[in-house]
């Protein structure tokens, strides 16, 4: 392997060797030649550049689900570039005369025909229309995966909150731009998809007509949605997007990534690869792989047949007329809320069944989930910084409660495909609805407490390997007869990532009044805050002491096996502390230690 | 022509005139208004044969004399059609009681006893009969009008391609890829179960003919696109990216993560 095994704060100091002025470029950099340096005798780019080059990322695949949604958005940025210099934003009648026989003669909107076209007339159009759309579909995926591996690792504590912030406006954002996407061809099914969002724009009680009227500048469909969205799609969006993002990698680049336990990962030092030339080369190599996975996938299978599907006409509507996936969740609460949530009063209609599901909703959810490391940092009053990544079975609350939150989701998901799943499965739609609604309610507590035993389990199995050692299936008989079967001890790497963490106890509840017996001002909330503390922590597996480890080992006939193992004697004691790190890879100090 | 005028107050000429005027709107009616497109003229001989095989097949669920029972409906009125559809398709004779017969691939009757079962039905009370092939061929109508017409009549039900789609209670629109134009045409002309009749006037023949020719070029389609994903549209399409799209971007990130060391 090429990587340079630098001491801990190796990078740093070779920053901090540079030369201030002359001789900007560092050493990598100067075989690159002379361009290099005329860049750098203009910008002083080097300095960022070499700082850049040397900062350690650390590897796991986990990580890469970031990657993913990062150049799938590139990919959408690039073909939805090239899709502009074809599409016409407007919705001006005209009628087709292009080479698609089944649609020959019918008056269509320009933003329809102009869609056709690409699809039909111009040269490798479809397939870029394709890759625009599967990559936005897999941008969305991967961003929801990506958010999931942050929580579930708690990945989002301090000093990365902020960051977390910024990951869920640009996943809601994204929602958003593939809505708006999605609404351009001007086809049967993005035009219901519009009607829709006028219904649900009409269900904001008193100022709903208003707000339809503004937006699409008069009655519906009017001539000026879509160059609006058009607007908003091609510039407005992505505009946020990119900006929002850029903050977000500079954040990942500033604060380091952060790195599962592991012997010689502490919460003070990065273990990995340098950007240049190890990092840089996975990651420009996954670009072109997740490139590649997107154009074959849009060589070989349709996406969003627009075609099939007619121009948009506001009277007829179309069977089995979904949004995207990722809209799938407010279309299926649609479909659940119940119609008895419309009610008139005061002579205005309020349509709570649709307000709830449509307007509501998304921002509800995205407000728990921008709110959820703050709520959590309450909650256990840790203040620290963690660099560490929790495995998910050490938090049993937190992993419950976010497979609760997807649990909830998938059974929104779920409702909008209710249609799709009575024909596929013969079932009657009002039966499948009435489930959903059950599970709606039964589903995340259920999913709540089976994830939460099942961490706890694996944690205790944690602990018994720890303690008893890996069953080997071998039985050995002693001089006196007896059987026992033989436990192999596990050596100290793996040890180390069984007893690494810290558990959490319950906040012990002060004594909410101060020394005058005057209630204190926020004893409610201190209260509230010992309550949930406890339904974090009352139930745990704490980690392993080294006291219990040694107990274990003298009590055995363990204790021959490990010396018989491990001749050199492992520091059995000092559990707590990492095995010296041999590691190959490159260190890097965190600031401020 | 004198003649002609002298006679013009005959008292006669009022009711011939009336005679004329009749005749003439009758035959331009006639020529003008929507035919229902029949075929086939019927013989003594196969309504015999007809009631013979409807009565060893049918009558368990729809009486003997085709007057229906709790099991099935009464079949007066329903024409040939009705029947050339039900049975053609194979959800006649039905084999166990449902909410809706299924389309069956394997038909039980050959084309001359479904016939012949239509005109016995037919017999008990006038019906639509089986329409004539010239309103059935898809390959004269026009597929950019039909597509028209099906995306305003039929979409809501039978989604804008044709795939199919749910309705209340386990019912369904079926998908209408591959079937024939006849049975397309038939199915507008009779309305089995919950879905409408479209009669000559809602939908002339030609207009009928347009659709099948709409229906049939969706069937011909290569899908440019690639495969087409049961053609369910984004339910499909999100449940292609989850499973296979992350599938692989995982198998990927995973396999470049093992090459670390
Ligand atoms: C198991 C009972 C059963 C048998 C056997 C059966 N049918 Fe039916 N039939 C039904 C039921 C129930 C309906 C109404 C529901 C439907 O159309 O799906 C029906 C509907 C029909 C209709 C449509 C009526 C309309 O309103 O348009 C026709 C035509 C028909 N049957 C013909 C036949 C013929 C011909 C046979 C014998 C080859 C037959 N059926 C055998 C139960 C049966
Ligand atoms: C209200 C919903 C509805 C509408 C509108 C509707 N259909 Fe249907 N259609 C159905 C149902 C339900 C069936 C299944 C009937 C059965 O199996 O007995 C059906 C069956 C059919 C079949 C038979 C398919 C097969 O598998 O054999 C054809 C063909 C058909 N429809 C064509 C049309 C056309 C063409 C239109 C528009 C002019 C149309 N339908 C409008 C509900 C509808
Ligand atoms: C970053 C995330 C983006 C997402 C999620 C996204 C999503 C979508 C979707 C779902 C469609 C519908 C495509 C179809 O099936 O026809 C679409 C259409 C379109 N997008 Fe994007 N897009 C993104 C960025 C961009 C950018 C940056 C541009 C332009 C610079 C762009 C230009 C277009 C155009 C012109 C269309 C309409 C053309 C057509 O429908 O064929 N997109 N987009």
């Amino acid at each position: 392997m090429s990587t340079a095994a630098h001491n801990a704060s190796g990078a740093e100091r070779l920053r901090a060797n540079d030369p201030e002025h002359e001789a900007p470029v560092g050493g990598g950099l100067r075989k690159v030649g002379g361009v290099a340096g005329w860049v750098d005798d203009r910008t002083g780019a080097a300095k960022g550049v070499g700082y850049l080059m040397k900062k350690v990322f650390p590897d796991h695949w986990s990580f890469m689900l970031g990657e993913v949604a990062m150049y799938s958005m590139i990919i959408c940025l690039v073909t939805g570039a090239f899709l502009t210099f074809w599409f016409v934003p407007s919705a001006g009648q005209v009628v087709y005369d292009g080479s698609y026989l089944p649609l020959k003669g019918v008056t269509m909107s320009e933003a329809y025909r102009s869609t056709l076209d690409i699809s039909f007339d111009i040269r490798g159009g479809l397939i870029i229309r394709q890759i625009h759309h599967w990559a936005a579909l897999l941008f969305i995926v991967a961003i929801n995966v990506h958010m999931m591996r942050v929580f579930f690792t708690g990945a989002f504590r301090k000093p990365r909150e902020l960051n977390w912030v910024l990951g869920a406006q640009l996943s809601m954002l994204a929602l958003v731009e593939g809505f708006a996407g999605y609404s351009l061809p001007d086809d049967l099914l993005s035009g219901t998809g519009l009607r829709a969002a006028e219904g649900f724009m009409r269900s904001v009680p008193v100022v709903g007509s208003y707000l339809s009227y503004f937006v699409f500048n008069g009655p519906f469909p009017g001539e000026s949605i879509i160059p609006r969205l058009y607007a908003v799609h091609v510039l407005l969006l992505p505009a946020i997007l990119v900006g929002l993002f850029t903050a977000h990698i500079v954040l990942v680049a500033v604060q380091k990534h952060t790195q599962y336990p592991g012997p010689g990962r502490t919460n003070d030092n990065v273990v990995g690869f340098p950007v240049m030339p190890v990092y840089a080369a996975k990651a420009g190599g996954f670009f072109f792989i997740v490139f590649g996975v997107v154009a074959l996938m849009s060589a070989l299978v349709t996406i969003n047949p627009i075609w099939a599907y007619g121009p948009y006409d506001p009277s007829p509507v179309t069977a089995g007329s979904q949004p995207d996936w990722y809209m799938g969740f407010a279309d299926g609460a649609l479909r659940l809320l119940p119609g008895f949530l419309e009610f008139t009063a005061f002579g205005f209609t309020f349509s709570f069944n649709v307000m709830i599901g449509a307007i509501l909703l998304i921002p509800i959810m995205y407000g728990l989930i921008t709110l959820y490391p703050f709520l959590e940092e309450w909650v256990t009053g840790d203040k620290r910084e963690h660099h560490l990544l929790d495995r998910p079975r050490n938090n049993p609350t937190r992993t419950g409660i976010g497979m609760a939150g997807i649990a909830s989701y998938c059974v929104l998901m779920f409702a909008a495909g209710n249609d799709i799943m009575a024909i596929k499965l013969h079932l009657s739609i009002n039966d499948i609805t009435n489930m959903l609604r059950l599970l709606f309610f039964v589903a995340p507590p259920v999913v709540f407490w089976v994830t939460k035993r099942i961490c706890l389990s694996l944690q205790r199995r944690d602990r018994d390997l720890v303690l008893h050692g890996r069953e080997t299936g071998r039985i050995v008989r002693t001089a006196e007869g007896r059987f026992y079967e033989q436990h192999e001890p596990l050596d100290p790497y793996t040890r180390w990532h069984l007893v690494q963490h810290e558990q959490h106890r319950p906040l012990e509840l002060e004594s909410g009044v101060d020394e005058n017996g005057v209630a204190a001002p926020n004893a409610r909330s201190q209260r509230l805050r010992a309550k949930l503390s406890r339904f974090y922590f009352n139930d745990r597996v704490e980690p392993v002491t080294p006291a219990e480890l040694e107990a274990a080992h003298h009590d055995g006939h363990h204790v021959e096996a490990i010396e018989h193992q491990e001749p050199g004697g492992a520091p059995l004691v000092e559990v707590g502390s990492a095995p010296a790190g041999e590691n190959p890879d490159t260190t890097e100090q965190r600031p401020g230690h | 022509m004198n003649a002609l005028a002298a006679r013009r107050r005959h008292p006669a000429a009022i009711a011939l005139l009336i005679l004329v005027g009749l005749l003439v709107t009758g035959a331009a009616y006639a020529a003008l208004a929507p035919k229902p497109a029949q075929a086939s003229t019927v013989s003594a001989d196969q309504v015999q044969q007809g009631k013979k095989l409807f009565q060893a097949n049918c009558s368990t669920c729809h009486g003997l004399q085709a007057e229906g029972s709790k099991d099935g409906p009464s079949l007066a009125g329903v024409g040939a059609a009705s029947v050339d559809f039900q049975v053609g398709t194979g959800r006649m004779p039905m084999t166990r009681p449902d909410v809706q017969a299924p389309r069956k691939e394997k038909v039980v009757f050959s084309e001359e006893e479904i016939a012949a079962m239509g005109a016995y039905v037919a017999s008990l009370a006038p019906g639509p009969a089986v329409p004539d092939q010239e309103f059935t061929d898809g390959s004269k109508g026009d597929p950019a009008k039909g597509g028209e017409l099906f995306r305003v009549n039929c979409a809501m039900c039978h989604n804008a391609s044709g795939a199919g789609g749910a309705l209340t209670r386990g019912k369904y629109a079926p998908s209408l890829h591959n079937v024939s134009g006849k049975h397309i045409y038939e199915a507008m002309l009779t309305g089995p179960q919950s879905m409408p009749v479209f009669n000559d006037n809602n939908i002339t023949p030609e207009s009928k003919r347009d659709i099948v020719a709409f229906l049939h070029s969706v069937d011909k389609q290569q899908n440019v696109g690639g495969m087409a994903l049961g053609r369910l549209g984004p339910v499909s399409e999100g449940l292609f990216i989850w499973v296979f799209g992350l599938g692989i971007m995982i198998g990927f990130a995973v396999w470049l993560g093992q090459k670390s060391a």
